[in-house]
């Protein structure tokens, strides 16, 4: 049994071999491509819009409002890597009921490359925001003792995020594929729709949790400033 | 006894210890939370929506502990690179 998807290559492409899960990360990343193009070319502001306008609307009003409440910043400029985040995993997740699909991010390589690109996007989030100096200085806090763990934290927490997908996704593919095995029929089904719940689950933990480490690194300075006012009402 | 079946035999111990261990604390962890955060919904039920929020990414980082312990389990069970080695070994 294969337990990822990167064991079935599917064609060589030269000297690139070209696995089932490049194959559908591409295809999904054309779906979500084609689709928002589609409906995005015929925008109207009347009182009948299309319902898939209307899909795309409560899509991105809803993870707007998710990020505002989460960070409790302007969501404006973390909804375009967050939303990306959210609408890969948790389509990939969906089209686990077109048989012969296997998520992608049921292999570690794919789950790996989503958490480094948090792991890039927080400094980067948390540099725009604070500057340089304000940004480094917070791995010194509380004491530059701390230096070693607040590193560790970043590594392990990144570890933890391509993992945690990893497992939940290849899990639910494993055990559709041992009950198919042992009960045919009934119960392999209800195991799949408990994957999709799961999947879009995981999906939504995973853009939660990205979002929750860039807001934390983008909020120093507000914490900060805050404890200072108060230290000066404090003197006068 | 060789080393093939010695091999085996640990890692299908092993893989069954692994998760079975592995489960009994996330388990009481997130019936705890869980069992938490209803008594906190029952006294605000305005606050329903944070609460249940904080608690599903709570539940996430606390079952992934239980997930590393499978992800262990079926790597020894299905992609277990010692016995692949010994497999190797045995054939060539």
């Amino acid at each position: 049994m294969n337990i990822s998807p990167d064991e079935i290559v599917l064609w060589h492409l030269g000297a690139l071999p070209v696995n089932a899960t490049l194959l559908f990360t591409w295809l999904v990343m054309a779906l979500l491509t084609l689709v928002s193009w589609l409906v995005t070319r015929r925008l109207s502001t009347d009182a009948g819009i299309s319902p898939w306008q209307n899909l795309l609307e409560v899509l991105v009003e809803g993870m707007h409002s998710q990020i505002r409440e989460v960070s409790r910043q302007d969501p404006g400029e973390y909804l375009p890597f967050i939303g990306t985040l959210f609408l890969f995993i948790g389509v990939s997740s969906l089209l686990a009921v077109v048989p012969g699909f296997r998520p992608p991010t049921g292999s570690l390589s794919t789950t790996t490359a989503l958490a480094i690109c948090v792991l890039v996007a927080v400094p980067l989030f948390g540099i725009a925001r604070e500057g340089v100096r304000t940004y480094l200085r917070q791995y010194l806090r509380p004491t530059p003792l701390m230096l070693p763990f607040n590193l560790l934290g970043e590594i392990s927490r990144t570890v933890a995020l391509a993992v945690r997908l990893y497992g939940n996704i290849m899990s639910g593919t494993i055990i559709a594929g041992i009950l198919l095995s042992l009960a045919p029929f009934f119960f392999p089904v209800l195991m799949q729709l408990l994957g999709l719940v799961t999947g879009l689950i995981q999906a939504y933990i995973f853009a939660v949790l990205a979002m929750v480490y860039i807001a934390s690194a983008a909020s120093v300075h507000v914490q900060r400033e805050a404890g200072d006012t108060g230290n000066d009402d404090r003197a006068s | 006894m060789d080393s093939l079946t010695l091999t085996a035999m640990v890692s299908i111990i092993t893989a069954g210890l692994t998760i079975a261990i592995g489960s009994i604390a996330p388990a009481l962890g997130e019936g705890r939370a869980v069992a938490q955060a209803l008594a906190s919904i029952a006294q605000q039920p305005d606050s329903t929506g944070t609460i249940t929020r904080t608690l599903f990414v709570g539940l996430a980082m606390i079952e992934s502990t239980a997930i590393y312990c499978f992800v262990v389990t079926l790597i020894l069970l299905f992609a277990n690179p010692f016995w692949d080695e010994m497999l190797r070994r045995a054939g060539g």
